[in-house]
């Protein structure tokens, strides 16, 4: 089952879990990112050490999306 | 590292793009100014010790001076590693399990021991903490310390770096363009200056920097 998931003040938070088979499940959780990404987060995607990927849909294929806050210089 | 920009970059929209070249010629400004605070000190102290040996106490205020302001300057490069008040044990646990996943072994373990993670990149080796990274650069001799964070106090300390670490793998370039670069210098002058439980942290980071690249 794939996770959607915000780090926040808990450690992180599980927001959205759906199979692409269950289509409520996905319904449910695009809704639940994109109002996520409206509260200011941002989606990134880890492809293993060293990578990471930004995104804008919530890509329904990968097993793990992280929710993180912006980062700022000072 | 992939080259889709980060977003916050567009906060930060008048800053150049940071890039080899960019890094490397900052480091060298940073030595000059390094250089341009110290020697004036330094020989207004020896010629005022010639004119007039009574000067002594002036002159030796003058050479403290010359020696304070680039310690300074490194101590302010390693409190970009210092660690911020840890939440409850339960939410730092679950965001150190979240950290965990995203690196390998050698870098958990030494988490573990340091609270700062490495990360290879191509502008250098990464030493990721809570509120900043230092970019150790290929050779392994000098670093560039910045300030970058996350905007978020009640974050567990391992969330922290976390964001920092995931900000950093998206594009490396933009994550040394949003930060605020703290200090550029020799590592050893921000190693002495590290509380001792990180300093190994910062040997690792010289180390793997120091190597060859393939």
């Amino acid at each position: 089952m794939a996770r959607l998931i915000r780090m926040d003040s808990a450690g992180h938070t599980t927001v959205a879990e759906w199979t692409a088979e269950d289509e409520q499940a996905v319904e449910a959780a695009v809704a639940a990112f994109r109002e996520q990404l409206d509260a200011g987060y941002y989606a990134v995607v880890s492809e293993g050490e060293g990578r990471a990927r930004q995104v804008d849909e919530l890509p329904l294929d990968e097993p793990l999306v992280i929710l993180r806050r912006p980062i700022a210089g000072g | 590292m992939t080259a889709e920009p980060l977003r916050e970059t567009a906060a930060v929209y008048w800053r150049p793009r940071a890039d080899d070249r960019r890094l490397t010629r900052r480091g060298r400004i940073w030595t000059l100014t390094t250089v341009a605070h110290t020697i004036p000190y330094a020989i207004a102290s020896g010629v005022l010790l010639a004119l007039e040996p009574l000067s002594a106490p002036l002159c030796a205020i003058l050479l403290v001076h010359a020696w304070a302001v680039p310690a300074l300057y490194a101590k302010r490069g390693a409190n970009v590693l210092k660690q911020r008040p840890r939440a409850a044990a339960g939410p730092e646990r679950t965001a150190l399990g979240l950290l965990g996943d995203l690196v390998g072994h050698e870098a958990r373990e030494l988490h573990a021991r340091t609270g700062l993670v490495t990360e290879h990149g191509t502008l250098g080796v990464w030493l990721v903490g809570e509120s900043g990274a230092v970019l150790v650069r290929p050779g392994g001799r000098r670093v560039h310390c910045w300030c970058v964070h996350v905007e978020d106090k009640a974050l567990p300390s391992a969330d922290r770096v976390a964001h920092l670490l995931l900000a950093l793998r998206t594009d490396e370039q933009g994550f040394a363009t949003v930060a605020n670069l703290a200090f550029s210098g020799a590592r050893r002058r921000v190693r002495r200056r590290l509380p001792p439980a990180m300093r190994p942290a910062l040997d690792e980071a010289g180390r793997l920097a120091a190597r060859p690249v393939p």
